[in-house]
């Protein structure tokens, strides 16, 4: 199988890749970029903890062959933080104790930062919904639900 | 150890709801779990599954996947040791591990293969030509006791009763026939519950590497890296100390990750290959096998007099313990009753075999299916007698005392505690609207103690390393270095948690039970306290005063004494830095089996809301109260409750595993095996109590289990409340109860 | 397998026609890349149209709309002449799995994987879409004539969806969609139900019903859309809706729901649809 050659922006550095044509941007990312924060639940678009941003927009990478990143921008967790800052939905998830395993953490945090990209002042409701497509299955989501609210003061501030 | 001075005692550090010290890596993904790690080398493997229920395996063709290039490994039955008259237990692990004659359930590993690519790896499967025999098959737990079920596992068959029918745990107290006689109502109704699975996110991964001399290393996602190391050595005809399992972050267990699946084939393979290899289980291997709990089908049968003394119970249920025995129902049965002092009572836990993977544990395994049929039961008790169904249940309590139906006399309990907290809980006084209603019910599980083992060292900056051998599933690591710190009389921030591999430590039980932060806790704290008599010591000696005179307070060596006034204050610090003149380096360790593990007890209470033309329930809220002994970090306390109460919502209403007519899994997926998502649950309240046990230095009881165990019952009985009828069926699907709601006419 | 991703409808064409083996178009990959990952489709070509600046769009035309087939729902959801025109279709496209999903999902596609649980697609039909087809040549054909069974379409090799077309409202006039699922999110209708209607002085003038999951294929019911056409929507209309859509139902026992289910709750459905269309449209 010829391989695709993939020229893409991942957390703001340009990345050069050559992936199989079928293979899925997830495995990509972790098999071959390392970009371990990246994790797998179940690879068929049910569980978010592979949650990443492609253009600014959340999708699941199980669900997004490596070869379509060509030319797009793609941040991870592993782009979160600015240096030694933790984002304030990171800050947040540790301070609220958000996290048990931590598994479905870099998803959330993803998905939550799209969220609040989009929504400075989202209700419980509308974080509950939001966050709809990232199980957790440690926490009951109580504690992850009231860290993006925290977050989201914070940001606003 | 019995030492009530320290009940009520005064903490520092213990309580207060520091950061946890694996945080950082966790938001910003550089912590591994059991798929992060790779080796040079590696190969990847993946396993050929039975599509068949229950088939005679009668020839399995490798020889085409073998000379695929790429492929390095091909593994059947037939590669592994033969284990047919050795000990029973291994026996089951290895053929559960891989089909030897016959598969015994959808999804039964029939071969493995190693290559160098996935992609190799998927098309060797697919070289693979298994010719199979079907037989018949049974995926319920009552039609596998019916005259015409086939029999499961003949090795097992006992004379004189089903085939299927492994052996009954029997537990109670009293005259059952007596005490119903003397009984002014009685309700008996008969439940079932489905199975369900742990439904961690992260699936089971490891990356085994095996030399021909002998030796090899497992990196692995699990619960208890001694007993895989102990058990895959032994499976594989290896020596327990050449083989180093060392255990990754991992992505949630709930019992799920106490047993062996596929990592003793990682390992043949890798010895095979002589190359590391990585295998890694998709969602749908993980639901088809791994170890989901019991699916049970019972008989609960609840005699009062007409002031509410509750003077007689029995229950009979039967476990589904999947294609292998376990000893799922024994443990109910020691459950079924232990929330009440009932004179009389009888509980029978009924193993039984069906054509289902091997049930594994999931938190509080097996307690939350009798809760559910006791807890439905007392609530229609209630109702027949006219009693509130909370103040039924306080009259019936078990208390300090009682002896419970199996065996112990309690000590200092909490369920009625709880029960008080939950009567005068503001919860109990919020409105309900049309079609909503309020239920109630309590639970019960053990806490185990263990075998355990820490190191305690002191660097010498006066900095600490606390090695223990139970892994971290929830912040299990940042509550030891609490305790270690508190011990110490120094900073949290000072101690650093590791979890040793098993080449660091002796011999560390799997962290089940409720039983990691319980018995490492407890080593930590006896590891500091020895760490402190050396450090007393090296204080002596640095003053040139006698051991006797030296007392350890605040983190700091006081010398004791008029005569030594002049002597100020050595700390921690001060001590470590001399440490190298003073007798070299200063550290404390702790083996032992931990004994006076506590029990646990919770009650909750659920508000619903019933669409009555739909039968969906929403749940409106939700307060958890339990009993934590000593809540060592309040926030992972709440945490545990919080995250047992999801699990237990989600059982009670969508979860279940649905097999076809051909006994195939139709629902492998987070799709259709449906656990609750965010949006599904409201906030869920938590009180958390402490009535310290007296077995453990600071109170401590296992947090982590019993609150799965009250909400199956809490929900069937606040869905009577909302809608007038009873569930007799988990989960409470809304076909199920829009059919319950036809049948009742209402 | 090949990835191509072509610039131009005419190329996609062309790449789909010319390929021997199994060929598939990529739009959000949302059910495409799953059958992939579980080894249900071996594919020789996929022909992503992401890059086809003419399936990227939203046209308002003459006619109404014409939405790119490779619109995902994120964007649809944001096109408020749309939502305001059609809400009971941007709804229900909304309502296709997670946030990361709706990022990816496409209304083409859950067409094209024909799947009778497809929550865009009961809308589409009861608000009269039609699909564009290019291949060969270009035709145009009615959203419920595309469906013909479980996972199987009308499309020939060598043809696709370049766009969905939809009316320009009308005044009066609304649509709504409900669908059952046992928790909030992320599950497959068990249920569906599209309805548009249009009004005058109150009374139903004309309306489409469509039902999903509910039959081997989504469904018009002419005699659900006859039950309320001239009334105001009363107990007995909405009574005699239920009825028409139960009985319009040939669904399936399956992990899903039941039968007698899937009777019973697409006339309980179709009930509070319609009174959310009705009200849409401006009905009291």
């Amino acid at each position: 199988m010829a391989g695709v050659h993939v020229t893409t922006t991942i957390n703001s550095d340009p990345v050069e890749y050559v992936c199989p044509a079928d293979e899925s941007l997830m495995d990509v990312l972790r098999d071959r970029l390392g970009l371990m924060g990246v994790k797998e639940g179940c690879g068929t678009g049910d569980c978010g903890a592979c949650s990443i941003t492609l253009d600014g927009q959340l999708v699941c990478s199980c669900l997004v062959l490596g070869a379509e990143a060509e030319g797009r921008a793609i941040t991870t967790v592993e782009g979160m933080a600015d240096g030694q800052n933790l984002h304030p939905l990171q800050e947040q998830f540790i301070n609220n104790a958000a996290l048990q395993c931590g598994i479905c953490t870099p998803g959330f945090l993803i998905a939550a930062k799209a969220l609040l990209d989009e929504n400075s002042d989202p209700t419980e409701t509308e974080i509950r919904y939001a966050l709809a497509g990232n199980l957790c299955r440690c926490t009951g989501y109580d504690k992850i639900v009231k860290a993006v609210q925290a977050a989201a003061k914070d940001l606003r501030k | 150890m019995n030492d009530p001075k320290y009940t009520g005692q005064e903490f520092k550090v213990i309580g207060s709801r520091v950061k946890r010290p694996d945080g950082i890596d966790k938001v910003t993904g550089r912590a591994r779990y059991g798929a992060d790690m790779n080796a040079p080398g590696q190969l990847v493997a993946l396993m050929l599954r039975s599509p068949h229920a229950h088939a005679r395996i009668k020839k399995i063709d490798i020889s085409k996947a073998e000379k695929l290039p790429g492929v390095k490994a091909v593994i059947t039955a037939a590669d592994l040791p033969d284990l047919t008259e050795g000990n029973a237990g291994l026996f089951d692990t290895l053929e559960n591990s891989m089909a030897r004659d016959r598969a015994l359930y959808d999804g039964h590993a029939v071969a493995g293969v190693a290559a160098i690519d996935k992609s190799t790896a998927k098309k060797a499967l697919k070289l693979i030509k298994v010719t199979y025999e079907k037989l018949p098959h049974v995926t319920d737990v009552d039609d596998a006791l019916e005259d015409d079920a086939p029999i499961i596992q003949p090795r097992y068959a006992t004379e004189g009763q089903h085939g299927n029918l492994i052996n009954k745990g029997e537990f109670g107290q009293g005259d059952i026939d007596q005490g119903f006689a003397e009984a002014d109502v009685i309700v008996e109704r008969s439940y079932k519950t489905g199975q369900t699975h742990q439904g961690y996110i992260e699936p089971h991964a490891c990356l085994a590497s095996v030399s021909p001399d002998g030796t090899g290393e497992l990196w692995v996602t699990t619960q208890g890296h001694y007993s895989y190391r102990n058990t895959c050595a032994q499976l594989l005809g290896m020596d327990i100390a050449k083989l180093k399992v060392t255990s990754s972050e991992i992505g949630g267990g709930f019992g799920g990750k106490t047993h062996v699946w596929m990592e003793p084939i990682a390992l043949a393979l890798s010895r095979k290959a002589n190359r590391p290899v990585k295998m890694v289980m998709s969602r749908e291997e993980v639901f088809k096998a791994s170890g989901p709990t019991c699916s049970t089908s019972m008989e609960i049968k609840i005699g009062a007099k007409k002031d509410g003394t509750i003077v007689a119970a029995r229950a009979e249920c039967r476990y589904m313990n999947g294609a292998f025995p376990g000893m799922w129902g024994t443990l109910g049965g020691m459950t079924a009753f232990a929330c009440y002092s009932i004179p009389n009572n009888k509980a029978i836990g009924v193993n039984v075999l069906c054509n289902r993977p091997k049930v594994a544990a999931y938190r509080a395994p097996s307690a939350p299916m009798m809760a559910f049929g006791v807890e439905s039961t007392i609530d229609q008790l209630s109702k027949e007698l006219g009693i509130d169904p909370v103040e039924l249940r306080l009259k019936n309590v078990a208390r300090e005392g009682t002896q419970a139906p199996y065996g112990p006399v309690w000590g200092p309990i909490g369920i009625e505690p709880t029960l008080e907290a939950v009567r005068d809980h503001p919860h109990m006084k919020a409105k309900l609207g049309k079609n909503q209603g309020r239920g109630v019910a309590c639970g019960f599980w053990f806490n185990i103690g263990g075998q355990t083992c820490s190191d305690l060292n002191i660097g010498p900056d006066g900095t600490v390393n606390l090695t223990v051998g139970t892994i971290d599933v929830g912040g299990a690591r940042a509550s030891l270095a609490m305790i270690a710190a508190e011990e110490l009389g120094i900073t949290y921030e000072d101690v650093k948690v590791n979890i040793g591999d098993t080449s660091s430590l002796g011999h560390n039980d799997t962290t089940e039970g409720s039983r990691g932060t319980f018995s490492s806790g407890m080593a930590a704290i006896f590891a500091a306290r020895k760490a402190v008599d050396v450090l007393k010591e090296r204080a002596a000696k640095m003053w040139q005063i006698p051991v006797e005179s030296v007392i350890w307070e605040d983190g700091s060596a006081r010398a004791n004494g008029k005569e030594h006034s002049n002597l100020s204050p050595l700390t921690l610090k001060d001590i470590a830095k001399k440490a190298g003149s003073t007798g070299g380096p200063i550290a404390g360790h702790h083996e032992a089996t931990a004994e006076g593990a506590g029990v646990s007890f919770a009650s909750h209470i659920v508000d619903v809301e019933v669409d009555p033309e739909t039968g969906k329930t929403q749940i409106l809220r939700y307060t958890v109260v339990q009993d934590a002994g000593k809540a060592i970090h309040p926030d992972y306390v709440e945490g545990q409750f919080q995250g047992a109460a999801a699990q237990g919502i989600g059982w009670a209403l969508n979860e279940e595993y649905i097999y076809g007519k051909d006994g195939r899994l139709q629902n492998s997926g987070f799709l259709d095996y449906r656990i609750p998502v965010c949006s599904d649950l409201p906030s869920i309240d938590t009180k958390i109590l402490e009535i310290p046990n007296p077995g453990h230095p600071y109170g401590i009881r296992g947090v982590g289990e019993t609150s799965i165990v009250p909400p199956l019952g809490a929900i069937g009985n606040a869905v009577s409340n909302a809608v007038g009828v009873r569930m007799y069926e988990v989960p409470m699907s809304p076909p199920r109860i829009l059919k319950a709601l036809d049948e009742a006419g209402v | 397998m090949r990835y191509e991703s072509p610039t131009t409808t005419k190329e996609a064409v062309a790449l789909l026609a010319q390929e021997k083996g199994q060929a598939y178009v990529l739009a959000g990959g949302t059910d495409l890349l799953v059958r992939l990952r579980l080894d249900t489709i071996e594919p020789d070509l996929m022909v992503d149209i992401k890059r086809i600046p003419a399936m990227t769009e939203i046209k308002k035309t003459a006619t109404g709309f014409k939405i790119g087939a490779a619109i995902s729902g994120a964007t649809l959801g944001k096109n408020k002449a749309l939502l305001k025109a059609w809400p009971g279709v941007v709804e229900a496209t909304n309502l296709i799995g997670s946030d990361q999903v709706q990022g990816r999902c496409t209304m083409a596609g859950n067409l094209c994987n024909a799947s009778p649980a497809a929550d865009s697609v009961p809308a589409m039909i009861a608000a009269g879409a039609k699909a564009i087809i290019v291949g060969k040549k270009k035709r145009t054909v009615a959203v419920e004539k595309i469906i013909i069974g479980p996972g199987q379409t009308i499309l020939e090799k060598g043809e696709m969806i370049e766009a969905i077309s939809l009316p320009a409202a009308v005044k009066n006039s609304a649509d709504a969609y409900l669908r059952f699922i046992p928790r909030t999110e992320m599950d497959i209708a068990v249920v569906g139900v599209a309805i548009s209607l249009k009004l005058k002085r109150g009374v139903i003038e004309s309306a489409r019903v469509a039902l999903g999951a509910v039959a081997p294929t989504p469904l018009l019911v002419k005699e659900a859309a006859k039950a309320i056409i001239g009334t105001k929507l009363d107990d007995e209309a909405l009574d005699a809706l239920a009825a028409a859509c139960s009985s319009a139902c040939n669904p399936i026992d399956d992990k899903r729901g039941t039968i007698e289910y899937r009777r019973r709750v697409a006339g309980v459905l179709a009930k509070r649809t319609a009174k959310i269309a009705y009200e849409r449209a401006g009905g009291k």
